[in-house]
């Protein structure tokens, strides 16, 4: 049984041809099903199609036109991996280390939702698992996905540093751009609440009765001077600890607030070097990721290429029984003789005998299977033994 | 038998201290092989005063070496509270090295042997050596705690790049357990004290200058929580703490040998 993946990324694609490809979960399903046993995964950054099937040829055949017949133009940017190079590229894509930003964590979820959604056997079903596994492992034993990835999320990182949880914690929002919003919105999703909207016009003295309320002040204008200096902040915080995150350029807030005590102010330039360094700090942990997966890569390639051989040592195991089995039905004339124990002793003994006189032969067969010699050891033991030929 | 214990103790506390050096340059193995040696460590520490507990007939830590020993493994219990978790691990950089060396001292001190036994009774001693020890272990975790916020905030202050790569506690964690330790350990000070005071007064003997310092000491404490009443925090009250534990140790290290004769 093969593993064919055809797929369009990030990597070569852009968003005007991805975003024609991209499935939502009923649709993933649907094309899932009429593959046979197959898992689509989509997401912004890709549509990828996980297939298993005895013809590798024709599998691969079947997803490209699947894929063509949403987007014509999408075959050249297609990719195609069989077998051990689509499982390592399964388990890299599950642990973050294909995405855009390495390490992020939403990858993984959307890897199991499109195992659950498609239509996995055997094979699919062992490397999908395995691929979570190895994602959730790699989260676990490397720093990978620890830091921010974003200028709001380093935002509400260090805001996370000065005040611990920010459930409770208040926010004071400057400007409505996108930018800002995108700060308050990673401050909201870990518990913090915007209790202030405001803009460069909004009245100082509303500004300075906020201040002494608030935790965080997130400033996004287009205003050409400042919005807040020193003076005001010192006046109005009421000696309380403060974060302040400018946001724009030309900067709203005053630098010397950075100086007032207990006061902290971070800039874009700060939070982009703040960035800049954890995802270097990514990159580095993206080396012991890639070993880890490479690892788990290697188990599940041991597992699938024993499936060539599976047979072969299940025949010969049966035959084996047969033999055993039958022995001992030969002598049943002397072991009628023997009572319970020593009966059972024997059966024992001949069990022993022969599972211990297949188990290297078991052992070197899963291993020649490892290195693709299995279908060659697999007819040979077919040969020797006889397997097979009495159903000819 | 103590003996034989003191040397693991000291070897397993001084691979912690040499671990979270390591730790603080490079996060990983090195931490965790730390909080590994402050565990066994601790448990050998604990093996050691049990077998000193065995064979004295009373309280066996009432030398002030012997009370140092007690001390050491006070504030590594308390650290232990906390330290194993990944974010405090960096109050390892305060505590272990302080620990391990304190235990040498302790061993220079016959702290860490068999025999020495004070002429004080047993109650006596549980509840004066007990309580203080007890109070000063908790004025250390939270002098630790007060340092790694002064740390923290000024990698804060300094926008240093590196900041969120690190699993550290925020700094209104750090101040408040800070805080609320002192709050625990000052009752237990202000007891261990007046069992002292009590008993100085009924055989009539003279104040001293660990009597002296340790009132001294508590005055210090006991400001900091007055001062955090007023709106005193953060910065201004980590450097208290800091102050309050230059007194702990002065006490404990400085001036000790004619109060425990």
């Amino acid at each position: 049984m093969r593993l064919v993946l055809v797929g369009i990324s990030h990597h070569h694609a852009p968003v005007e041809l991805r975003e024609r490809v991209a499935l939502d979960r009923e649709q993933a399903s649907a094309l899932a099903a009429e593959l046979g046993e197959a898992v689509c995964l989509s997401t912004c950054n890709r549509t990828e199609l996980y297939v298993v099937a005895d013809d590798a040829e024709e599998a691969e055949r079947l997803a490209v036109a699947a894929l063509a017949e949403l987007e014509p133009q999408v075959e050249p940017a297609l990719y195609r991996l069989r077998d051990q190079a689509a499982a390592l590229h399964l388990f890299r894509v599950a642990a973050g280390l294909d995405s855009l930003v390495p390490g992020e964590g939403e990858i993984l979820g959307q890897v199991r939702t499109a195992y659950e959604a498609g239509t996995p056997g055997l094979v699919l079903d062992k490397v999908f698992r395995q691929a979570l596994h190895a994602g959730r492992k790699v989260r676990a034993q490397t720093a990978i996905g620890e830091s921010p990835a974003s200028v709001s999320s380093a935002a509400a990182a260090l805001a996370e540093q000065v005040f611990g949880d920010l459930a409770g914690c208040r926010i004071m929002l400057i400007g409505v751009g996108k930018v800002g919003d995108q700060a308050a919105r990673s401050l909201r999703g870990r518990g913090a609440e915007v209790v202030l909207t405001a803009n460069s016009k909004t009245d100082r003295g509303r500004l300075e009765e906020e201040l002494a309320r608030v935790d965080v002040v997130v400033s996004a204008t287009t205003s050409t001077g400042y919005v807040l200096d020193a003076e005001t902040v010192e006046r109005a915080r009421n000696g309380r600890q403060l974060l302040f995150i400018d946001l724009a350029v030309p900067r709203d807030l005053d630098p010397a607030i950075h100086e007032l005590e207990s006061c902290y102010l971070y800039d874009i330039d700060d939070l982009e070097a703040i960035v800049s360094e954890t995802l270097a700090g990514r990159r580095g942990e993206a080396t012991r990721a890639e070993a880890i997966v490479a690892t788990e890569a290697e188990k599940f390639h041991a597992w699938h290429a024993s499936l060539d051989v599976v047979p072969a040592i299940a025949s010969l195991r049966a035959h084996a029984e047969e033999i055993r089995e039958a022995e001992l039905r030969k002598a049943e004339g002397v072991l009628g003789r023997l009572d319970d124990t020593q009966r059972r002793a024997v059966e024992s003994m001949t069990a022993q005998i022969v599972n211990k006189l297949l188990h290297l032969p078991t052992v070197r067969m899963k291993q020649a299977a490892v290195s693709a010699d299995g279908v060659i050891y697999a007819e040979a033991v077919r040969h020797l033994f006889g397997l097979g030929e009495d159903e000819r | 038998m103590a003996e034989l214990l003191f040397w693991p103790a000291l070897l397993l506390y001084g691979e912690a201290a040499v671990g979270y050096f390591g730790d603080a340059r490079r996060p990983g193995i090195a931490g965790r092989a730390a909080t590994w040696g402050v565990r066994l460590g601790w448990l050998v520490q604990t093996a050691l005063l049990s077998v000193q507990a065995a064979r004295e007939d009373g309280f066996p830590w009432g030398t002030w070496a012997g009370s140092l020993n007690l001390f050491v493994w006070l504030v590594v219990g308390a650290y232990l509270i906390w330290g194993c978790r990944g974010a405090y691990r960096l109050l390892g950089l305060v505590v272990m090295p302080l620990a391990a060396a304190l235990l040498v001292v302790a061993r220079a001190g016959g702290g860490t042997t068999i025999g020495t036994r004070s002429h004080y009774s047993n109650l006596f001693l549980v509840l004066h050596v007990g309580l203080v020890l007890v109070a000063f272990a908790g004025f250390t975790l939270a002098a630790a705690l007060s340092a790694l916020y002064l740390w923290q905030e000024r990698r804060l202050k300094r926008r240093v790049t590196t900041i969120l790569r690190r699993p550290a506690p925020s700094l209104a964690t750090l101040d408040r357990v800070a805080a609320r330790t002192v709050v625990f350990s000052l009752p237990l000070l202000t007891l261990g004290i007046a069992v002292g005071i009590e008993r100085l007064v009924q055989r009539g003997d003279r104040v001293d200058a660990v009597v002296v310092a340790t009132c001294v000491t508590w005055a210090v404490w006991v400001a900091y929580l007055v001062l955090r009443l007023t709106g005193w925090s953060g910065r201004r009250a980590a450097y208290v703490a800091l102050a309050g534990f230059v007194l702990v140790i002065l006490v404990r290290l400085a001036f000790p040998v004619a109060h425990f004769t």
